[in-house]
Formats: structure tokens, C-alpha cells, sequence
């Protein structure tokens, strides 16, 4: 609807190249081949998934490489049912955080392989605590949804 | 603390689509803000405003485009981008070193201009990771939100009666954006956006430039009878990754046992006598109430029904209508001190509170899920 005063529509489109750094790729590079790395901190000995480079809290690098558990527990979810403007994926969709098997952090993904068009059904079957695993897209790219979506075990 | 800084004014503009446009609203507000206290730009100190290059439409740069509405130009002045309250305590910090006797805080957002707020807090997430999940503000609170009601056995009811009252109180605030006689049914079943939470439970995008005046202990002499002091700040930010935090176990307890500290409170729930704190989501103030330590862990929601933060009760909490009222992303936390301000000098108009205010609390909060927290205390 139009409005009842002049306005301006406008929007800003602006190319970046950003550098994925070493620790970055080689976490890509594990999705690419259907592995998800995290890296272990020698000194309070966390496992943190994604691979990063130092432990914020002990503040030191962690050099060791784990592939985690393709498995784990739902330990946070929202059934996501609206529009944003740059949303990469059509609604609905469920957001989630998974705590991976053998880790120390929740992983931030998606819940997924089932019909999600029922909403009723959707909270009768997805619950804290449950258990779930990754399922992987035959095209992958170094991309984080190569990773489609953990699904109920 | 070195010396007594005071607020002498505060001035606001409405939080509803208007259609003046960002230079000439903060102008005004500016305008207001000195004439008040019949301050001449050329007297005043400092500034130090508070905006976000993603929600101000990339109109040039930082404060660059609207640095002389604020009466900045050609001073020794500053800008804070993201939380506003962190502006207001950095304008504290520069009157306590005793170079400037007066320093303008001025918060800027036009919210009506900017894409909704998810598609901005979208930008706060990493290209590499967590955009590509499609990651933002609202989907990091429904998770906090079911989680909180999971640990704790909080209602969806107690969550939407947050919205009742506020939404209720903003009724007598002339700056509020949304406002209305709600029922709990009417939140509960307003658009299911984001599971559990519901259209009415989430804040609005709201306008609002909103400024405060600081002034030194003897020139607030000069230019008030009625200064309201600054007690007290703290702040705390958690770690960036969602995952790599606890949802339930935030930074705003730390950020207020920082404030308290300074202000010397060791009981806020009986201390403090009023709070204006940011609840962008409704829940949010029930998890707040715990974490300022107004009731234990987990009591949010038996102290919201207790009838103790209602306008009218011992300690009120968001008279004004809170965030969910009037939701200026960037100036909510400064907005908060205006509103704190104006109760302790007893010039809230229809939302003053029953009870006497002596010392209040303002908070601000940005990022998702409370990544990021800060406290003020005043007094009169």
C-alpha cells in the first residue's frame, strides 16, 4: 500500500570476498567428504564443534583435530514458519542445536527428514533430548548444508 | 568514583512511522534536549551517539551523515555502534575525567525505514556458518524460550502475560509504538511464527532518537533542581557461537553484580525501586527478573503473577510498556534510562508509578539470546 508521504526505496548491494582461513576450510573440506571436525582444547580438553582455532575460554590454541560423532541429542529447537528478507531456506524449517556425541558445544543446524508441513505433528515428534543423525547431500560443496539435515534416529 | 555525574534532561520522539526523515527527527531531538535546560551548543562538552551502519540503510558512514543534527561537529566527540547504554556510559566516563562539564548521549534508529529486524540480525551471523542456517535474533530466543519453559515449568500463559502487561502500560506512554487491553488469548494465538513464539510475543521496529544530557556535579547545580545521579554500570558479553553458550545461564547476572557493586546494592529486590529493562521477546523479562536477582533462579514467572511488577506494584518493571511497547533496536537501552529518568523526578505523566522511586534501574541488551547485557542504576 502505497504511503502518504514520499519515500525513497533503496537498498544496498555490495560484493565482499572474505577468506575462509586454514581452519575454516579444512572444516569444509570435511563436509565434502560427509565429516564434521571439531578441534580439541589440550588444556580444559573441550571438544568444540566447529573446528576453531583456540578455546575462547582458555584462551589457547587447540591444535588437535576430532572427527565428531555423526550422532548426538537435540538440545534446542524452533519450528520456523515465516518470511525474512536473505533467508537461505523456504519455510517451514526447523532450526536446531545438536550436542554431537563425544563433544562439549551444541552444533547449530537443522532438524529434518520428515513431513514438516504439519505443525501438530511436528511437536509430537520432535522433543529435547532426542536422539538424532546427520544425513548427507549426494552434491556436495564445501558448504555447510552439504550437511542436509539431522534427522530422528 | 572520582566525582558525581547527573543526568539534567532527557528528550524522545515517538516510536510510530512518522515521516520526517532521520536528520531532521534528530535535530529535533537534539534541539529539545538543550533547550531544556538552556544549554547553547557552543557550551556543550562532548557527545557521544550510539547507531548501527546496518539498520541506519547505509546512509554514509558511522555518524558521519548525521554528525551535525547532534551539534557534534567540530568537537571532541565519539560514537558507539550497536548497544546504546554502553554510549551512555562512556559519555559517564568523559565528564569523570574532568575535561568536559557537559556531555550530550544521543541514540539513533528509524526503525521504520530499516527491513524487519530478522533480516538484520540475520547480518550479525558469520557468512561462513551459521547464515547459511538462515540463523537471527527471533530463532535464538524460541529455542532460549522453550528451553526456559522446559527447565523451569514456566507457562506459555505466564510468557504471554508478559505482552498483557506491557502492552497495557504503554497505554499511558505518548512515545509508544504498540500499545492495547490484550488478553492472554489474544497473545497466545496471534501468527505461531516461530515456535513457541507468537507475533505478539516478539518487539516491533520502532523509530526512536532518544538523548540524554550528563552534566558534572556543580554544572547540574546550574542547570537543574531536580538531577537525577548516576550510581552505577556494569556489562558482560558471552561467547559468539550459540552453541558454545549456555542459553539458561546468561551474562546479565555478571553485568548487574558489576553494577551493583558500584552503586553499593547488595538486596536489588529491595533496593531497587523501579526497572525499564529490554525484553524483545516477552519470556525474555521473566528470565531478566531472575538474572538482576529480583526472584531466585526459576521464579520469573511466580513473580510476574504475584502482581509485583505491575505498574501499580512494589517493584514495576517496564511501566513505559518495555521493548515489546516501543522497540528502537539501537536506542532501546538509552531509552530505558529516559524512562527510569523520568520517574525518579516524577515527571512520567500517566505512567508514573504508585509507589516512590529513588533509585532505578535501566538495562539494554543486543545479540541473540542475551549475548550481550548492560546495567545502570540511578537515583534521584
Amino acid at each position: 500500500m502505497a504511503k502518504e508521504f514520499k519515500t525513497i526505496k533503496t537498498e544496498i548491494r555490495l560484493p565482499y570476498e572474505l577468506a575462509y582461513g586454514a581452519t575454516w576450510t579444512r572444516f569444509f573440506e570435511g563436509m565434502e567428504n560427509e565429516i564434521i571436525y571439531g578441534t580439541k582444547c589440550s588444556k580444559c580438553g573441550r571438544v568444540l564443534v566447529p573446528a576453531r582455532s583456540f578455546c575462547p575460554r582458555c584462551f589457547v590454541d587447540t591444535d588437535e583435530w576430532v572427527e565428531t560423532a555423526q550422532e548426538g541429542v537435540l538440545t534446542a529447537w524452533s519450528y520456523v514458519n515465516y518470511k525474512y528478507f536473505g533467508q537461505p531456506i523456504e519455510p517451514p524449517f526447523i532450526g536446531a542445536l545438536i550436542r554431537l556425541d563425544g563433544t562439549d558445544v551444541d552444533f547449530l543446524h537443522l532438524i529434518g527428514g520428515f513431513d514438516l508441513s504439519d505443525f501438530d505433528l511436528v511437536r509430537k515428534t520432535v522433543k529435547n533430548g532426542m536422539r538424532v543423525k546427520a544425513a548427507w547431500s549426494n552434491e556436495r560443496k564445501g558448504h555447510i548444508l552439504d550437511l542436509k539435515y539431522f534427522e530422528p534416529v | 568514583m572520582p566525582g558525581k555525574v547527573a543526568i539534567v534532561a532527557v528528550a524522545q520522539n515517538a516510536g510510530a512511522e512518522s515521516k520526517d526523515n532521520f536528520y531532521d527527527q534528530a535535530y529535533v531531538v537534539t534541539k529539545e534536549v538543550l533547550d531544556k535546560v538552556g544549554l547553547n551548543r557552543d557550551d556543550l562538552g562532548t557527545i557521544v551517539s550510539a547507531s548501527s551502519d546496518i539498520y541506519h540503510g547505509g546512509i554514509s558512514c558511522a555518524n558521519s551523515y548525521y554528525w551535525e543534527t547532534t551539534g557534534g561537529f567540530l568537537k571532541n566527540a565519539s560514537r558507539q555502534d550497536g548497544e546504546s547504554l554502553f554510549a551512555f556510559f562512556y559519555g559517564v566516563m568523559r565528564i569523570l575525567t574532568g575535561y568536559y562539564d557537559s556531555a550530550l548521549i544521543i541514540a539513533l534508529c528509524k526503525g521504520s525505514e530499516n527491513p524487519e529486524n530478522d533480516a538484520c540480525t540475520l547480518m550479525y551471523t558469520d557468512p561462513f556458518y551459521t547464515r547459511g542456517i538462515g540463523l537471527q535474533e527471533t530463532m535464538a530466543a524460541a529455542f532460549q524460550m522453550r528451553l526456559y519453559m522446559e527447565r523451569y515449568g514456566i507457562t506459555e500463559e505466564q510468557c504471554a502475560k508478559v505482552a498483557v502487561k506491557n502492552l497495557g502500560n504503554s497505554l499511558g506512554n505518548p512515545y509508544a509504538h504498540r500499545k492495547g487491553r490484550y488478553t492472554v488469548e489474544d497473545i497466545l494465538y496471534s501468527e505461531r511464527i516461530i515456535d513457541p513464539l507468537t507475533a505478539m510475543q516478539v518487539a516491533p521496529k520502532s523509530e526512536g532518537i532518544v538523548a540524554v544530557l550528563l552534566a558534572s556535579e556543580e554544572k547540574a547545580k546550574e542547570l537543574t533542581d531536580k538531577p537525577v545521579w548516576f550510581k552505577g554500570y556494569g556489562s558482560s558479553l558471552d561467547n559468539y557461537y550459540l552453541g558454545d553458550r549456555d542459553l539458561l545461564d546468561g551474562q546479565l547476572k555478571n553485568a548487574a553484580a558489576r553494577a551493583y557493586k558500584m552503586a553499593g546494592i547488595s538486596d536489588p529486590r529491595k533496593e531497587i525501586d523501579l526497572a525499564e529493562i529490554t525484553e524483545p521477546y516477552a519470556f525474555q523479562e521473566l528470565m531478566w527478573y531472575e538474572d538482576l536477582g529480583f526472584c531466585p533462579k526459576g521464579e520469573g514467572g511466580r513473580l510476574l503473577d504475584s502482581g509485583v511488577t505491575q505498574k501499580n506494584g512494589d517493584l514495576p518493571v517496564n511501566p513505559s510498556g518495555g521493548v515489546l511497547a516501543n522497540n528502537p533496536y539501537v536506542s532501546r537501552g538509552l531509552q530505558r534510562v529516559v524512562e527510569a529518568t523520568l520517574q525518579l523526578r516524577g515527571e512520567a505523566g500517566e505512567r508514573q508509578v504508585d509507589r516512590e522511586v529513588r533509585t532505578a534501574l535501566a538495562h539494554g541488551t543486543h545479540g541473540f539470546a542475551g549475548q550481550c547485557h548492560a546495567v545502570a542504576i540511578l537515583g534521584s
